[in-house]
């Protein structure tokens, strides 16, 4: 029998000098999530990230339901990237089941997962202004978030929770007038977002704190597996956009954004300039995207895969790569369905990053990893 | 129909009224009247048309217009007034809560969104008495290993200590509690223990964050502490006093920030420091510490350390006015009091009341106190914009800012003083 405890709760034989804090999971500066830290003074000397507050069991429940009645539960981990981080479930699906997508509906599901990620982006930021304890810098992109959730409420019908892909197209065509409002919301919202840069991320004592602090090297980033806005910080050029392009994203006109430096404010920074190119990418979409046509396949009821086939897809989400994983055994129901996500790998980082650095560090490097405890605990 | 209460009605509320009829009564009769006697008690009597007034008398006084006035203008030149009311904590308490309100409002307009709205119908601004009452009804919990004592005691230490700066302010001509000759000294005696009540409740509540925060509250009030009272010696040097209304007395013709603007900034940024507000707020790091060395605070004890906490921030930011703005000096923008009023007396159709006791203010020290409140309010919006404009800093910056740049900076400043007051050009027999 191993009567081992699990971290935090065993008695260790540590300095007197160290102190251990339990930073959550009641804590206003952890999310659903216990960092354990353990300082000398102010400067932390071990850290050990504790996830699993939130463990629902997604994986699990997907093995009891339908390829289509998992689509309303596989997008809960991440309400606010919703449409991204049910596209590589939904590309696998396509796959196993062979369904051409139409031409259109590979448009709208670009534009809804752009627009998702600018969401996601929003909120995230909002939690780092306040985690810096910038109050106004959690009111603004809160409020501009609401601008593109209204799109996205035309567009599917609902707020956060959109179960907008399915198997062969998305669930609905585009409203009349859709492109219109669209372009016109998303000009206003690039103008907003071009703001920020006055209040924060160009703010001397901004800068003073995050630069230089957390610093990943390149080396480290590949070695620890991270993936997203922190690799791209990090000086790493890679993007499955770019990298392995699904549905249309080889035709349209954007770039990557790559820093060099690998500090918390180049990690903070990405995001950023990243809906700036979502906003690009919305924008060159809606200008190519075919005036009509049908947006969805239909399907036979309770679609069946082909004998025993497994396929793996992956998509860039707002926190990285985002991998899907699915095994068919020729029933209705998928015999595994496992979720790669960004968020777990980006954790990885934090104790390497966060030690010998201050106190007062801990915040900014956190959740400048772009970590989000829901998805991680699936 | 009315949103907030749409079930009002008139004739409910007057039999509500009718049912607590007794209650008002009885209270009146137990509580108003012996403090009303009470209160006379400390006034010395006027004598009015040849008769004395007498605790017995004062009932059947105060009911005459003519004289209640006397009554009151003698009650106003007690101290127990001047504790309690004008000078003292009840303006103090008052400009406090206007703080509070206008922090809200101002914060909110400046993120794009409406702030407190509901309580009380024009803008929420009853919202300030629903969060006290809100806090004066919920429950005090203390930390099962907490020094007990102690931590009861802090706060209501930290709220006197608080009232005490306040008293210290003069806000008109001859209308301040304490009038002492080493006014500037008291004040930094003032300042030197709000530290030490910090660092006891954060370590006598027994918990880890709020000792941190308590650790980071010292290393940070005893850091700042240097500069600011370095900075405020370039005024002592030029005034040759330290009595605060003598120094306010010395800036009737220019204010010293024209002379000294290096010592305003240094004060500007030791206040932010000393009251713990952003971009210093490191003591209540929300993201790191949960709420620094009030994080075991509840109920009414969070109430009392939040209002010593708006007391002193009216009380630095009225220490700024009197130091560097010319406290009370201005031009007088105050309408005279009208003279007909006491010779004549105010005519209401067939009635002439003669009102002996008027004016009651005059009108130096009713002008006096609107240029002081409207510096003072000044000077907290200021205070209060770095919140929506700044992230928080970390604690290695705060304490090279404090040690290395202010203090150099104020030795600067003393050195400015100096040659103006050595030329010649200002102090007691400068040229200006």
């Amino acid at each position: 029998m191993n009567n081992e405890l699990p971290p935090g709760l065993a008695l260790q034989k540590v300095d007197e000098r160290i102190m251990t804090l339990n930073v959550g999971p009641q804590h206003p500066g952890s999310g659903h999530m216990r960092i354990i830290v353990q300082i000398d003074g102010d400067f932390i000397v071990a850290c050990d990230p504790d996830p699993g507050y939130v463990h629902r069991g997604e994986e699990k429940m997907a093995e009891y339901r339908n390829y289509i009645t998992n689509i309303p539960h596989l997008e809960r981990p991440v309400i606010h990237d919703s449409c991204n981080i049910l596209y590589p479930y939904v590309l696998g699906v396509e796959e196993l089941l062979g369904i051409e997508v139409p031409e259109r509906a590979k448009y709208i599901r670009v534009i809804a997962s752009e627009l998702n990620r600018c969401v996601y982006t929003m909120y995230w930021l909002a939690i780092y202004g306040i985690f810096l304890g910038h109050s106004t810098m959690f009111m603004w992109p809160a409020g501009d978030r609401e601008l593109l959730i209204d799109l996205l409420e035309k567009m599917t019908g609902a707020r956060v929770t959109h179960a907008h892909f399915v198997p062969g197209g998305v669930r609905n065509d585009l409203p009349p007038n859709f492109e219109d409002v669209c372009l016109r919301q998303v000009n206003y919202f690039e103008k907003r977002i071009k703001e920020y840069a006055a209040i924060f991320y160009d703010n001397p004592i901004l800068i003073a704190r995050t630069a230089n602090t957390g610093v990943l090297s390149r080396q480290d980033a590949i070695r620890l597996g991270t993936t997203g806005s922190v690799l791209r910080a990090s000086g790493v050029d890679y993007d499955l956009r770019k990298k392995e392009p699904y549905d249309i994203y080889d035709e349209l006109d954007f770039q990557t954004n790559v820093l060099k430096e690998g500090d918390s404010y180049a990690r903070s920074k990405i995001p950023w300039l990243d809906m700036m190119e979502s906003c690009r990418i919305i924008r060159h979409a809606l200008q190519k995207m075919p005036k009509s046509g049908s947006v969805r396949v239909k399907l036979k009821p309770n679609p069946k895969g082909k004998g025993l086939d497994s396929v793996y897809k992956r998509v860039e989400s707002g926190r990285g790569s985002l991998g899907c994983y699915i095994v068919s055994d020729g029933k209705p129901e998928p015999y595994r369905v496992k979720l790669s996500v960004g968020s777990f790998r980006n954790l990885i980082a934090l104790p390497y990053l966060l030690k010998g650095e201050k106190l007062g560090n801990m915040p900014a490097v956190y959740w400048s990893l772009n970590y989000w405890p829901v998805e991680a605990d699936r | 129909m009315s949103v907030i209460a749409p079930n009002f009605k008139f004739s409910e509320f007057v039999k509500s009224i009718l049912d607590n009829v007794f209650w008002i009564l009885l209270i009146f009769v137990l509580i108003g009247l012996p403090a009303v006697f009470i209160i006379l008690f400390y006034i010395e009597m006027p004598v009015i048309n040849g008769e004395l007034l007498t605790p017995f008398l004062a009932l059947t006084w105060l009911a005459d217009p003519s004289r209640t006035l006397p009554i009151l203008k003698a009650f106003m030149t007690t101290d127990l007034f001047r504790i309690a009311a004008f000078p003292g904590f009840g303006f103090a308490a008052l400009l406090a809560a206007g703080t509070i309100f206008i922090e809200r409002k101002m914060l909110a307009k400046l993120q794009l969104r409406v702030g407190p709205f509901y309580c009380g119908k024009i803008e929420g601004i009853l919202q300030l008495m629903g969060d006290g009452l809100k806090l004066i009804s919920k429950e005090i919990i203390i930390p099962a290993k907490a020094d007990k004592p102690i931590f009861w005691a802090a706060p209501i230490i930290f709220v006197a200590t608080a009232a005490a700066f306040v008293a210290l302010i003069p806000v008109a001509p001859g209308w301040v509690v304490a009038d002492v000759d080493v006014g500037l000294l008291a004040v930094f005696a003032i300042i030197g223990f709000f530290p030490i009540i910090t660092i006891l409740s954060a370590w006598s509540s027994n918990s880890k964050f709020p000792f941190i925060g308590g650790i980071r509250a010292l290393h940070q009030m005893v850091s700042f502490e240097i500069p600011l009272i370095l900075s405020l010696l370039g005024v002592v040097i030029l005034t040759g006093t330290l009595n605060l209304s003598e120094i306010v007395a010395s800036q009737s013709n220019f204010p010293w920030i024209i002379f000294l603007p290096i010592g305003a900034i240094i004060f500007f940024i030791t206040i932010l420091a000393e009251l713990e507000r952003i971009p210093f707020d490191l003591p209540e790091a929300e993201s790191e510490i949960v709420a620094g060395w009030l994080t075991e605070f509840s109920g009414m004890i969070y109430g009392l350390v939040q209002l010593g906490t708006y007391l002193k921030l009216y009380a630095f930011a009225a220490l700024f006015v009197v130091l560097f703005l010319g406290g009370w000096s201005g031009p007088m923008i105050w309408p005279p009091f009208p003279e007909e009023i006491i010779t004549d007396g105010i005519v209401m159709g067939p009635i002439t009341a003669k009102i002996p006791g008027l004016p009651v203010f005059s009108q130096e020290m009713l002008n006096g106190v609107l240029w002081f409140v409207i510096k003072t309010v000044g000077v907290i919006f200021f205070i209060l914009l770095p919140r929506g404009v700044f992230p928080r800093i970390r604690i290695d910056m705060l304490l090279s800012l404090g040690w290395y740049k202010l203090i150099g900076l104020a030795f600067v400043n003393i050195f400015i003083a100096l040659g103006l007051l050595y030329a010649g050009v200002l102090g007691p027999g400068g040229i200006l």
